[in-house]
């Protein structure tokens, strides 16, 4: 891939001044030449999402990010809204539904819950990347290919400096995204995008 | 005015009234025949209170049949009225055709020259409008087949009165060759004329009627609604009523005729439901007084003389009427309780035979041998009516299969809406125009002639007309509507609306609009719990644009504001509550600073609530499992 893609973030936090990691995270790449910063609470405070404008949004990009907190395993009210209402049959998947067909999905999640309490014997006893089976097989039936996400753990414990830390990886990570220079096949396998960025991306 | 006399015969005429019809109607018998009970009680066959004046009485009481008709046009839109276009011809047509026919031919069968036989039966073909159009609406059948039906026919019938009249003088043979000058008929202005002038003259006023409907009349209402004196604009409609039953006496139509066209044309006016409330109170008094008239008119002096004759003909009417009706009804392919329907209402004879009986003994057609018993068998006819139909309600209605209810596709009559929108200002606009976007068909009502005449150029269903009077709700549909929105500005008028259709209309869902809060309280106290202060929702808005502009998350102060409604709407009601136990004098003095200052203070203990959004808030979690992961 050496092509420019450009990235679409989905940014859902329904309380954005309690968050201490998601705002720091999605601050930081804000702005971005190539990357589109687009806060559904913000747009939709009543959840009145608009459909036609979101499938725009996502014709015009070829790479799709969901940015949140994971809320029981799964993602804000707002952003399953979202998929319910955009995500249309005809134009997101069945025969005609090819508008997705090709893109990239990243999830960019953060957990209360450290690494290991996402394990088999774990107090939430399923990896992430098992809990998140609902959002893969949503990108699967839409055609789009589904990258492991990007996970910060331990949320509760992270001290600013740490959070700053994640901040730049995150911004790192879909600016590769971006050029095309992240080592998509590496990847494939790893429990998070962010396990080791320095193997994954490439330098030019 | 002979004041004395005047005011005893009202007294006789309104007691008889008063304590007839409720009577009847608890016995399941119909108003019309409570009236027609209560003509022969006081009669000079009953109590005598009534002497030879009753035939003056049915005279001026003919004028509610004329308002009747003006009614029934303004329920009627041109578009149906041009659907009904078959039954009134065919259907119409056929029944006083064949009818008239037949009893022509019983009448030469028992010797009866054959022109006085066709008299008498063009006559009797003829059925009586006011006894059952007023007894179908009562029972609800008015939007049935078989009462549009009936409709067609009438109306049929009344367009036949005019040829009828003109033929009448030409059956003349010889009984009183001299009768022409005796009859003085020369009061019209086509007495006289030439055939093709007269015909000229009636199509100018059918079209004067019709023209004047259109461009005049609704300009002219406009103005008088301007003014805000309501009882100018009863005197209007009356007038204009009145108006053109005298323009159809004239060129010799019928006044029903004329006033049923007048309606039709103002049917799709902004006044239509205004002109109901005000001619339908006119027009059930009139008509309740013409029941009496007739009942009062029957002669019994007639019947105990002659009983077999008499009797005779009645059955023998109501019989022969009855088949052709139901035969009819066969061949349009009327389903068999809407044909009985149909056959039992029409199988009498009318109130015409009265004016035509006169008119042909006059004219030298019929003696008065012959008119007197078929006069008194057509009354007798009328009475039973109500009778008839009641059989065929109670009797044969009952072992029939099919049934059809009055509750058909709303296409019959005109659906109504099912939601009433009161006052259409600042509040109703918005809420109406909602509605209607989202597909849902709303009728206004709204005080404001200019407004309302500006909003109908946009095709809103607008009507003129004071929501707070409960004939205007009722014209409106109130009877069968869901909802009413009381949007009016005027808050003692919104108290006294609550009031009215809680009383008139108890199954209304009602929603108030209230001006502030204390107004508010008044509105929950009327029993309304749907109140909607009218700046509140607004205000709020604006709150939360303000948090909004000062940096606060969109989602965030949204849900600030869906809180702090609720949290007020509680308050409201709490307030409401204590407010309710206190004394009035010092509610109205405290009220306001008390009010608000309670507000106040249960804003501040608000806070904690407006943060209630807790789960979002990943304080606690960091507290229980900040030690997991240190960097």
């Amino acid at each position: 891939m050496t092509t420019e893609h450009k990235v679409l973030v989905l940014f859902a936090h329904p309380a954005i001044r309690k968050s201490r990691v998601n705002r720091v995270l999605v601050d930081a790449i804000r702005g971005v030449d190539g990357i589109t910063v687009h806060d559904l609470y913000e747009a939709y405070p009543a959840h009145d999402i608009d459909v036609a404008r979101e499938q725009r949004l996502l014709t015009d990009h070829q790479i799709v990010v969901f940015q949140h907190p994971l809320f029981w395993y799964s993602t804000p009210s707002i952003l399953k809204e979202w998929q319910d209402l955009v995500l249309q049959h005809g134009w997101a998947y069945g025969q005609e539904g090819t508008a997705l067909h090709g893109k990239l999905f990243v999830s960019a999640i953060t957990t209360g819950g450290s690494e290991e309490s996402y394990l088999h014997g774990g107090p939430h006893r399923h990896t992430i990347i098992e809990l998140l089976a609902p959002l893969r097989q949503t990108a699967w039936l839409c055609g789009m290919d589904y990258l492991p996400p990007f996970v910060v753990h331990g949320t509760h414990g992270l001290d600013r400096a740490a959070v700053d830390r994640h901040a730049t990886d995150y911004l790192r990570t879909l600016e590769a995204l971006r050029d095309g220079t992240f080592d998509l096949e590496a990847v494939r396998e790893w429990p998070r995008l962010n396990r080791d960025l320095e193997t994954a991306i490439r330098s030019r | 005015m002979h004041g004395e006399g005047f005011f005893y015969q009202a007294f006789i005429y309104l007691a008889a009234a008063v304590i007839s019809v409720p009577i009847a109607k608890r016995l399941g018998l119909g108003s019309v025949l409570g009236y027609l009970l209560a003509g022969i009680a006081i009669g000079p066959f009953g109590l005598q209170l009534i002497g030879k004046e009753g035939q003056d009485v049915l005279h001026f009481a003919e004028f509610g049949v004329v308002m009747m008709l003006f009614l029934i046009g303004l329920e009627l839109q041109p578009p149906l009225l041009w659907r009904l276009r078959g039954a009134i011809l065919g259907l119409g047509g056929f029944q006083v055709g064949i009818t008239a026919a037949a009893i022509t031919g019983i009448g030469i069968a028992f010797g009866i020259d054959w022109r006085a036989s066709l008299a008498i039966g063009l006559t009797l073909a003829l059925s009586s409008t006011a006894i059952v159009i007023q007894t179908l609406q009562e029972k609800d059948l008015m939007k049935t087949s078989g009462g549009q039906s009936s409709f067609a026919v009438l109306l049929f019938q009344d367009l036949a009165v005019i040829p009828i009249l003109a033929l009448m003088p030409l059956l003349a043979h010889g009984h009183a060759a001299g009768a022409h000058q005796a009859a003085g008929h020369s009061s019209t202005w086509v007495e006289g004329l030439p055939g093709w002038a007269a015909t000229l003259v009636v199509l100018a006023a059918v079209a004067a009627i019709i023209l004047g409907g259109r461009v005049l009349v609704r300009p002219a209402f406009r103005v008088i609604a301007r003014a805000h004196v309501p009882e100018i604009f009863t005197a209007a409609a009356l007038l204009l009523v009145i108006g053109i039953a005298l323009l159809m006496t004239k060129v010799g139509l019928s006044p029903a005729l004329g006033t049923f066209l007048a309606g039709v044309v103002l049917a799709t006016s902004q006044y239509r439901h205004e002109l109901e409330s005000d001619i339908e109170p006119f027009k059930a008094l009139l008509l309740g007084l013409f029941f009496i008239a007739v009942g009062a008119s029957i002669d019994f002096n007639q019947v105990a003389e002659r009983p077999l004759l008499v009797g005779g003909i009645v059955v023998g009417l109501m019989t022969v009427k009855f088949i052709v009706l139901f035969v009819l009804g066969r061949v349009f392919k009327m389903g068999l309780d809407q044909n009985l329907l149909f056959a039992f209402a029409l199988a009498q004879g009318g109130e015409f035979a009265f004016v035509l009986f006169s008119f042909a003994n006059q004219r030298g057609v019929l003696p008065t041998e012959v008119t007197t018993p078929l006069i008194a068998a057509v009354a007798l006819s009328m009475a039973l009516t109500p009778f008839a139909m009641l059989i065929n309600e109670r009797l044969v209605r009952p072992r029939l299969g099919t049934r059809e209810t009055a509750k058909r596709p709303p296409d019959e009559i005109e659906g109504e809406n099912s939601v009433i929108i009161a006052g259409y200002g600042r509040v109703g606009t918005v809420i109406g125009r909602l509605l209607q976007a989202s597909g849902f068909g709303v009728t206004v009502l709204d005080l404001d002639s200019d407004h309302v005449e500006m909003l109908r150029t946009f095709g809103a269903k607008v009507f003129y007309g004071d929501a707070s009077r409960v004939e205007m709700l009722r014209a409106a549909g109130a009877d069968s509507a869901k909802v009413l929105v009381i949007a009016v500005d005027d808050p003692e008028r919104i108290l006294e609306i609550i009031e009215l259709s809680h009383k008139h209309f108890p199954n209304l869902e009602i929603l108030a609009r209230a001006t502030g809060r204390t107004h508010a309280f008044e509105v929950l106290d009327a029993g309304v719990d749907r109140v909607y202060r009218e700046s509140f929702d607004s205000s709020i808005r604006i709150g939360v644009d303000v948090m909004r502009l000062l940096g606060v998350p969109a989602h965030e102060a949204h849900r600030r504001g869906l809180m702090f409604r609720a949290h007020d709407e509680e308050v409201l009601r709490e307030q409401r509550a204590m407010r309710s136990d206190q004394d009035s004098f010092i509610r109205t003095v405290r009220l306001q600073t008390e009010t608000l200052e309670e507000l106040m203070r249960s804003d501040v203990k608000e806070e904690s609530h407006i943060e209630r959004d807790g789960a979002w808030d990943a304080e606690s979690l960091r507290r229980e499992f900040g030690g997991g992961e240190t960097a």
